[in-house]
């Protein structure tokens, strides 16, 4: 009992995710052994992937003989519990789950997919990344982004407030503020 | 008779449509100034909802909006969107266990409807004039069902025919309203296709963006920091 307690305290997981997007080049990067590596070296050992509506099927791996453990699925209703139980989150640019990550404090890494048309996604993971709230990369950096980066380095990120425009909304109206 | 007609039709055309271009500048002088007048007023509240992100901004200002002032509320989302709209409802009924609306208030307190999309993801600039007719005459028929005083939106693309179709029901005098935009998060450099829309020509009471970079660019935005 206490050895498999034990166990479970020291495993610290890396979780994936694309959201509802399709977002292959990301899955294939963190399934390639670079950055498998680097988060083993990083002492990473679990490694859970949301694939999406992706079609690349990345391979299982029980994690027995030392190496990261890889398992992935394709939707959850809510990552929510994923988020929490995860050590480092590595995240599809999608303003819905960088803030959700940022809200729990976790550290994230942004891969902004380049395939995209309208590419303004980037234009907040490079702000955010700016401020030093997360890190940013591509797909085919985000081995480099692993090995260079520092957790201490991240500040964490204050969350946001609406009450200002409501009352923007309220004085225009001419309605008294609350 | 005919020519009578035709006759009377020459003088009466150039005059309706000097008019109706008078009554548009009118519309555009006063959009943009508080009126001031609805102080203890409730406000028929449109409220246009989008997926990806969007509607998770535009939740935190209902979370804040004075819920006895904005009311009723008609939230309207795309027909292909199935997501944004339930999530309205759980926050409505919310509001229902908190008692801030009594449970027979609920149905006349909040409604939710669905509108044609002016332009799928991915879809061609092109094609996308022809699915907007569409989409601006099924506005044109929301807008006269709801008759909003204040239409709140946030950037997805059918907050583009329900503004236009508010405008033209100004300029005829059928129905004055306010409207508030507020860029998305997502936008830290650029305004949205239909963020920028708005801004250029002027159809939007109050702008707000949530980066003090993009304000500096659209002097006419107002920047009160970020929703999220």
């Amino acid at each position: 009992m206490g050895v498999m307690g034990n166990g479970i305290e020291s495993r610290k997981t890396v979780f994936v995710t694309v959201g509802t997007t399709c977002f292959d080049a990301l899955v294939k990067a963190v399934d390639s052994q670079q950055v498998k590596d680097e988060l083993l070296r990083k002492g990473y050992t679990d490694l859970l992937i949301q694939v999406g509506r992706g079609t690349y099927v990345p391979s299982k791996f029980s994690g027995e003989d030392g190496s990261l453990a890889v398992d992935y699925f394709t939707f959850s209703p809510s990552i929510a519990d994923y988020l929490r139980s995860a050590s480092l989150i590595i995240s599809h640019a999608g303003s819905g789950s960088i803030f959700e990550t940022l809200r729990l404090g976790k550290p994230l890494i942004v891969v902004v997919n380049e395939d995209l048309m309208d590419n303004h996604q980037s234009e907040l993971a490079e702000e955010l990344a700016d401020r030093k709230h997360l890190f940013c990369a591509r797909p085919q950096t985000l081995h480099q982004t692993i090995k260079v980066m520092d957790l201490e380095s991240l500040i964490p990120y204050p969350p946001g407030d609406a009450a200002p425009v409501a009352n923007l909304f309220n004085n225009f109206l001419g309605f008294p503020a609350d | 008779m005919w020519h009578e007609i035709s006759g009377n039709f020459c003088y009466v055309f150039p005059i309706l449509v000097a008019a109706i271009v008078v009554r548009a500048a009118y519309v555009l002088y006063w959009t943009g100034r508080s009126l001031r007048a609805s102080a203890s007023e409730r406000v028929r509240t449109l409220i246009v909802l989008g997926s990806g992100g969007h509607t998770a901004e535009m939740l935190s200002i209902l979370n804040v909006l004075q819920k006895d002032k904005f009311v009723p509320r008609y939230y309207v989302a795309a027909v292909t969107d199935n997501m944004s709209l339930q999530k309205a409802r759980v926050l409505e009924e919310s509001l229902v266990q908190q008692g801030k609306n009594s449970g027979r208030d609920i149905l006349e307190a909040a409604q939710f409807m669905q509108i044609y999309r002016s332009r799928e993801v991915g879809q061609s600039y092109f094609t996308s004039i022809g699915t907007t007719l569409i989409a601006i005459v099924h506005a044109l028929w929301l807008t006269l069902q709801i008759r909003p005083q204040v239409i709140i939106c946030n950037g997805p693309g059918t907050c583009i025919p329900l503004c236009v179709s508010a405008y033209l029901f100004k300029v005829l005098g059928l129905r004055w309203s306010t409207i508030f935009y507020v860029e998305s998060i997502a936008r830290v450099r650029k305004l949205s296709l239909s963020g920028l829309f708005l801004y250029k020509l002027h159809l939007v009471d109050q702008f707000v963006v949530q980066w003090p970079q993009l304000q500096k660019k659209y002097p006419r935005a107002h920047y009160v920091g970020r929703l999220m």
